[in-house]
């Protein structure tokens, strides 16, 4: 899926950002802090809160009004469910099935296990064309397992050209964002970055190119079509794959993708196994809900299918590498699995009050955002500083479950992971049943948990607790040591009552007095 | 009418007020409130922060507890929601786990009958003008657990709307969390800060004098925010202000 930046982040004008916390040329997430210090920074740049802000509400009341149009939203909504999950169930079956039809259209399908062979495999086939550069139509699969630099290694140039990842690419950035790669970027950077880096890529920005969007968009269209017209491979993923026809479909709105499907002569698609859909009919669920969820259109400007090769007609070759690379694994996690229902629409992203304070690149990934905290430590594990701190990302405000358009309950699932990251236990890693444990850093917490658990087990003690706090209470201190300073930095504490609640209550109601006993029933149940 | 106070011990402990506005509110209206000393906590804050094996023995001892009551009232929407919501989804993790319709047995009678207080006065008794007299302006948040797991609508508005004296403004944003989220508010502090300060500067936009929600435990966040702000703003349980009367006004 595509997506015009200047919908977004365009609009604020006037701000040049200092600085985008965490941000580190090369465009890779290896190495990345903890969710919490990723954050930090991020809470106190205000050209960064300001753009998150503007970008992530305008999008947020435009889908509200697009999804309001629908009066059988949450039928379309269940319906998308049921056929992702589906689909899973029988994802081995749809799968080859998949395989058979793509290979019988004149296709050729590989098979990737993770990010290493899957880059080995595309490396491979675009140095068997001979060719050292390619066009790459907008692509989450590719980012996920670092294509382009894989390429590069191999001496091979990959050229963005949806008009964002354009943004971030000669900005030698990372996406932020995944419908509006560029959402932390407001105009006034755009125009910066073109101007200074569009020449060493190609085609330069013209001269005395401003913040308007139409010159924005004019200059990555001259500079891009040069691309275009020149490219013999083309490098795409797909939003869905439809197995009993072999048909890959690409959603988007700038129109690059259908010149990047059509006019090489090799098109290579990159593409996780769970985009698969049994039938050509299913599309019509998810072609409802993704335009409407992403961009808040009610269809996207175009839509690309493709089936193998044709005679005459596009790309003389067509590779589909299907890519595992951690989700068969999350698969085997009953509660987890539902993540792989995702048709990156970014609805959850957009109404996320914590993203839009943290911003994307703080999740370490390309998948940013609720949908992030979720996938990434499935796919890559919770073995990371970042991956284990991602399901603590979210206050479980259940906003990002709502607006699913296939309802994934992402609450549930950082919960689920959750207790993965503090408890450990079973489950699966490269297909093989592994015993995790528990992660580090949680024992403090592991035996706060323990002893707020004994207390609650026995009323007396809590009760014997909260009298030990009343009656020492004008000694609390207005700040905490140690880690409850994270409370007391920022907020005061509540004063503790003379008296707790119980103590009032036998005190008042369970005497002899006791106005509402007059009936003679006993207390208690 | 006989029903169980599940008060939560977060408002046990730190905020008697509350529970005492809603056993003067109740008995009010007729209703016999009982409050069963064996109560502790329904394990929220366990769940949460990944400990469900340990959020169990806290359920269970929840459902002892309250199990024979016909009806239990909590004057806390995430409280009221971990029963609903999450306590069969405790069962059910069990039942995957190997162990059986033990654990999913004995929560399911408190599951039904557990109500969040605004839903219970608006839903089983079937008011919404409680008799209350609360002359502010009142802001309301309604936290998210309320909102989305519960479902609770427009039924606490309703009840501050049949208010005398009340003037109710709207809140800007007011859908979005403000930023507490449990272990959150520590795991998370700076982004949880910056939830509570918009949240707070929101509420102070509105001009109202009070900001209202049916959560002490988002007004334990928001109202430590508001000090630190410097807002002349205060934080106050939707029960006491349906508790509030002439004779007996809110203080």
């Amino acid at each position: 899926m595509s997506g015009m930046p200047d919908r977004a982040s365009g609009k604020a004008p006037g701000h040049t950002s200092g600085k985008t916390p965490g941000r580190t040329p090369g465009g890779t997430f290896v190495g990345m802090p903890a969710f919490p210090r990723a954050a930090h920074d991020a809470v106190r740049d205000p050209t960064l809160r300001a753009n998150l802000r503007h970008a992530t509400r305008t999008i947020r009341d435009r889908r509200a009004k697009a999804v309001a149009e629908l009066d059988d939203w949450d039928r379309l909504r269940e319906a998308g469910k049921q056929i992702k999950d589906h689909t899973l169930r029988h994802l081995g079956h749809y799968l080859e099935q998949l395989e058979a039809a793509v290979t019988a259209a004149g296709g050729t399908v590989h098979w990737a296990a993770d990010a290493d062979e899957a880059n080995r495999i595309v490396t491979g086939l675009v140095e068997a064309t001979g060719e050292r550069e390619v066009v790459k139509v907008k692509s989450m699969a590719t980012q996920e397992i670092g294509l382009n630099e894989a390429l590069e290694a191999a001496g091979i140039r990959a050229y963005e050209t949806d008009l964002a990842e354009l943004i971030v690419q000669l900005g030698e950035d990372r996406p932020s964002h995944i419908l509006v790669p560029a959402i932390h970027r407001n105009r006034a950077e755009i125009r910066d970055i073109f101007r200074s880096r569009m020449a060493r890529w190609g085609r330069p920005a013209p001269e005395g190119l401003t913040d308007t969007p139409a010159e924005l968009a004019e200059a990555a269209r001259l500079h891009l079509r040069e691309k275009f017209l020149r490219a013999k491979v083309g490098i795409s993923g797909a939003n869905f794959m439809v197995a009993e026809t072999g048909t890959l479909v690409v959603v988007e709105s700038e129109g690059n993708g259908r010149m990047c499907l059509t006019l090489p002569e090799t098109l290579i698609s990159v593409v996780g196994i769970e985009k698969t859909v049994p039938t050509w009919r299913d599309l019509e669920v998810f072609l409802q809900t993704l335009p409407r969820s992403s961009t808040a259109e009610r269809m996207n400007p175009y839509t690309s299918t493709w089936t193998g090769t044709a005679d005459g007609d596009g790309p003389r070759a067509f590779h589909l590498v299907l890519l595992d690379n951690g989700r068969t694994d999350t698969l085997a996690d009953e509660v987890g699995r539902q993540a792989l229902r995702c048709i990156r629409c970014s609805a959850c992203l957009n109404v996320c009050p914590v993203y839009e304070r943290a911003g994307g690149h703080a999740y370490g990934s390309v998948y940013p955002g609720p949908i992030g905290a979720v996938l990434s430590p499935q796919l890559r594990g919770t073995a990371s500083a970042i991956d284990a701190s991602l399901p603590y990302a979210s206050s479980l405000c259940g906003a990002c479950y709502e607006v699913c358009p296939v309802a994934i309950d992402i609450p549930e699932v950082l919960v689920h992971l959750r207790e993965r990251v503090v408890q450990g236990g079973e489950f699966t890693r490269h297909g093989a049943k592994v015993t995790l444990k528990p992660a580090g850093g949680h024992a403090a917490e592991r035996a706060a948990m323990r002893a707020a658990g004994l207390v609650f087990a026995h009323p007396g003690l809590l009760r014997a607790g909260q009298r030990l706090a009343a009656r020492t209470r004008r000694a609390h201190p207005r700040t905490l040591p140690g880690p409850g300073r994270a409370w007391s930095a920022t907020r005061d504490l509540p004063a503790v009552p003379a008296e707790p609640f119980r103590d009032w209550w036998r005190r008042t109601q369970e005497g002899p007095g006791r106005p509402e006993r007059t009936d003679g029933r006993e207390a208690g149940a | 009418m006989r029903i169980a106070l599940f008060l939560t011990c977060v408002n046990d402990t730190l905020y008697p007020g509350t529970g005492r506005a809603v056993v003067k509110l109740l008995t009010r209206l007729g209703v016999e409130v009982d409050f069963p000393a064996a109560q502790t906590c329904c394990g929220q804050a366990h769940y949460n922060t990944g400990y469900r094996h340990q959020a169990e023995p806290l359920a269970r001892h929840f459902s002892d507890v309250f199990g024979a009551y016909e009806a239990v009232v909590t004057p806390s929407g995430s409280c009221a929601a971990m029963v609903r919501e999450l306590y069969p989804r405790l069962g059910e993790r069990a039942r995957a786990e190997g162990r059986g319709e033990a654990l999913a047995r004995v929560l399911a009678p408190v599951v039904p009958k557990t109500y969040e207080l605004t839903e219970f006065l608006v839903d089983v008794l079937g008011v919404t003008d409680v008799g209350a007299y609360f002359p502010h302006t009142v802001t309301y948040h309604p936290t998210c657990h309320g909102l989305r797991s519960l479902g609770l609508g427009d039924r606490p508005e309703r009840l501050l709307a049949a208010v005398r004296g009340l003037t109710l403004a709207e809140l800007p944003g007011a859908e979005e969390c403000c930023g507490f989220g449990g272990t959150f508010a520590v795991k998370n502090a700076d982004v949880s800060a910056a939830m509570g300060a918009d949240k707070v500067r929101g509420a102070e936009s509105t001009g109202a004098e009070v900001l209202c929600a049916a959560d002490n435990s988002c007004l334990m966040h928001l109202g430590g925010t508001m000090t630190r702000l410097r807002t002349a703003m205060r934080p106050v349980h939707i029960a006491e202000i349906l508790a509030a009367t002439e004779e007996e006004p809110w203080s």
